[in-house]
């Protein structure tokens, strides 16, 4: 176990060395000079000139990376182009309904999507099979603006049961941080829950035929038991592994939700710091959110161990 | 050895094309992902016909109207038809969503075949993509969009980046199957060039599920650039897209929802539909894939 933690741990620093190199490669590899273009329409030479030296865009390009590279490695993500704040703050300001937001996501998604695919695969060519293939394509279909924008009007506007936006710390108190951010969790879950029930439903069609299901069955357990006990306990491991894969997806989805829900997190942190051309900001929350991916999946791999303890490495 | 190398000079896919027919019998859905696909494609080809009038004309004495006879979907702050550019927002959709598909495909099948023919280049790459896609598509796409002056070039380019490493994968995969098979090895023994066994044999293999891929790839660019257009790093604003255009009726959207949800609606039927056919090439070509799904 401990070999392996290691050998995975190790395998994860060239995925972070490429993450890094890129989001660097970015800022000189896009067309145009960057600094002129952080600068804006209406800034003078000069101007140009005081970003560029900032930034250090005036030194060699290997200088550049491995001072940036120094100062990323003693937790320096630099300081925001627009209001000279630290990176790390800014990012840590806005960290609380981001976490809430996506915490809240995942246990909408498992919770109501493991069962809907286990229902879907144990009752396969149902109308609950078909419904839940059907909500399946739907909400990889229908994007988290246009959903959450539904739920507002419906919910908020037309029924007036919730706050249109917004986020209540949960300091603040339990009901009014949940009547917050349940409409924003239901619309990041959405496409989240179609891709975990379509794997879960998947793997569980796999198990459901095996020898051992028909020999659980046939000494009388019950079916609830088969399901949840044999057929899920083995269908486990590609359901997690999706899990850990969608922490892209509702990492993309948290950005946009947030814009729409005004939740003052790192997605609006993003937008703001897009429209304000705020590079290193940008960057330091890539380099955050690509860490974040990377963890969660070392997490998810050292679960295969756990859920499956035929898995050797 | 000999069918074998009789195998290797002719394997040619089976052709679905007496079958379609009936597969769409069978599958309703796909017929109506099908059906619905072909009027948003063709109604964004007949988008100067079919608008009532030019999408950016500005007529500030009728901002923001109700849905009317004369403004089917009201109009925007500036007096702009709603309708109209909603119309002409398919044109952006469609464009970007097509692109992409396209320049991913092919970046993607010309890196896989390399990576998947030499080992040592191999290693190489797939750290390169490993790292790439742990980088959320839509983050990938902002940082290249916000050093750039806005355009649609820019946007399909940023687009395509996060999406190459999915057809890498695949197409490798596929490589590293293939190459071992029997009638590889005795189309080599023959003495078939490298170039000649990629374009008779690795290609026909390939293409089934990589044009499945790109479907989804289409569906997954429309999407991600009426994303990028809604946070206002995506097409620029004088050119009508259904996530500029939701982006500009947000302020309203309370009294005038419709505002924001008819480009909504828009957008996800058109999502759904290449979804849906998606869907249906993916149980047509590639029966293998669509058990597994």
């Amino acid at each position: 176990m401990h070999v392996f933690l290691i050998r995975r741990l190790l395998a994860a620093v060239p995925v972070i060395i490429v993450v890094t190199v890129f989001v660097f490669a970015l800022l000189h590899l896009a067309p145009g000079d960057p600094a002129a273009i952080i600068a804006g329409d209406l800034a003078t030479a000069e101007d140009v000139a005081k970003i560029r030296a900032r930034l250090g865009l005036d030194q060699p390009l290997l200088i550049q990376f491995f001072t940036w590279v120094g100062q990323l490695l003693r937790g320096d993500l630099g300081n925001s182009i627009f209001s000279a704040h630290p990176v790390s703050e800014l990012i840590g300001q806005r960290l609380e309904p981001t976490l809430a937001l996506t915490a809240m996501t995942l246990f909408i998604s498992v919770v109501l999507a493991v069962p809907l695919g286990v229902i879907a695969a144990w009752r396969v060519g149902s109308w609950v099979d078909r419904a839940v293939m059907g909500f399946a394509v739907f909400g990889f279909s229908v994007p988290g603006f246009v959903i959450g924008y539904v739920l507002i009007w419906l919910f908020a506007i037309e029924l007036d049961w919730l706050p249109v936006q917004g986020y209540t710390p949960l300091a603040k108190g339990f009901w009014p941080w949940l009547s917050n951010i349940v409409l924003p969790s239901v619309t990041l879950a959405l496409a989240y829950m179609a891709l975990i029930a379509r794997i879960t439903r998947a793997a569980m069609l796999e198990t459901l035929n095996q020898d051992y299901i028909r020999t659980a069955h046939a000494k009388g357990l019950a079916t609830r038991d088969v399901l949840m006990g044999h057929a899920l306990r083995n269908a486990a491991v590609p359901i997690v592994t999706v899990i850990g894969i969608g922490v892209a997806l509702l990492i993309g989805g948290v950005v946009v939700t947030e814009s729409v829900f005004a939740i003052p997190g790192l997605g609006r942190l993003t937008v703001d710091a897009i429209l304000r051309r705020d590079y290193p900001v940008i960057q330091g929350i890539i380099l955050v959110f690509s860490g974040a991916y990377v963890v969660v999946n070392l997490v998810v791999d050292m679960l295969y161990t756990v859920l499956d303890p035929r898995i050797r490495y | 050895m000999a069918t074998a190398i009789a195998a290797a000079k002719t394997s040619v896919p089976p052709r679905a094309r007496g079958r379609v027919g009936a597969f769409l019998r069978r599958h309703p859905t796909v017929a109506i992902g099908g059906a619905l696909l072909i009027a948003i494609v063709l109604a964004s080809i007949a988008a100067p016909w079919l608008a009532t009038v030019d999408p950016i004309s500005i007529d500030p004495s009728h901002r923001l109207r109700n849905p009317s006879a004369d403004n089917w979907f009201g109009t925007d702050r500036f007096g702009r038809d709603l309708y109209s550019r909603v119309v002409y927002g398919g044109r952006v959709s469609l464009v970007v969503g097509l692109s992409v598909a396209g320049l991913a495909t092919l970046i993607g099948l010309t890196i896989g075949l390399i990576s998947g023919y030499l080992r040592a280049v191999d290693r190489v790459v797939m750290r390169v993509m490993d790292g790439m896609m742990a980088i959320p598509a839509i983050m990938l796409a902002i940082a290249l969009i916000a050093l750039s002056k806005a355009s649609i070039l820019i946007v399909i380019v940023a687009v395509t980046l996060p999406e190459v490493p999915r057809v890498v994968r695949l197409v490798r995969s596929v490589v590293l199957t293939i190459r071992e098979q029997p009638y590889i090895e005795a189309a080599t023994a023959i003495g078939t060039s490298v170039p000649r066994i990629i374009v008779r044999h690795l290609l026909p293999n390939a293409l089934p599920p990589l044009i499945v891929q790109a479907t989804y790839i289409c569906a997954s660019a429309v999407l991600i650039e009426a994303a990028l257009s809604f946070l206002g790093a995506g097409t620029p604003p004088e050119i009508p897209s259904w996530g500029n255009i939701m982006a500009e009726a947000r302020p309203y959207f309370q009294l005038k929802p419709w505002m924001v949800l008819l480009p909504g609606a828009f957008l996800a039927v058109t999502v759904l539909a290449i979804n849906l056919v998606g869907d249906g090439l993916r149980d047509m070509l590639d029966p293998q894939l669509a058990r597994r799904m």
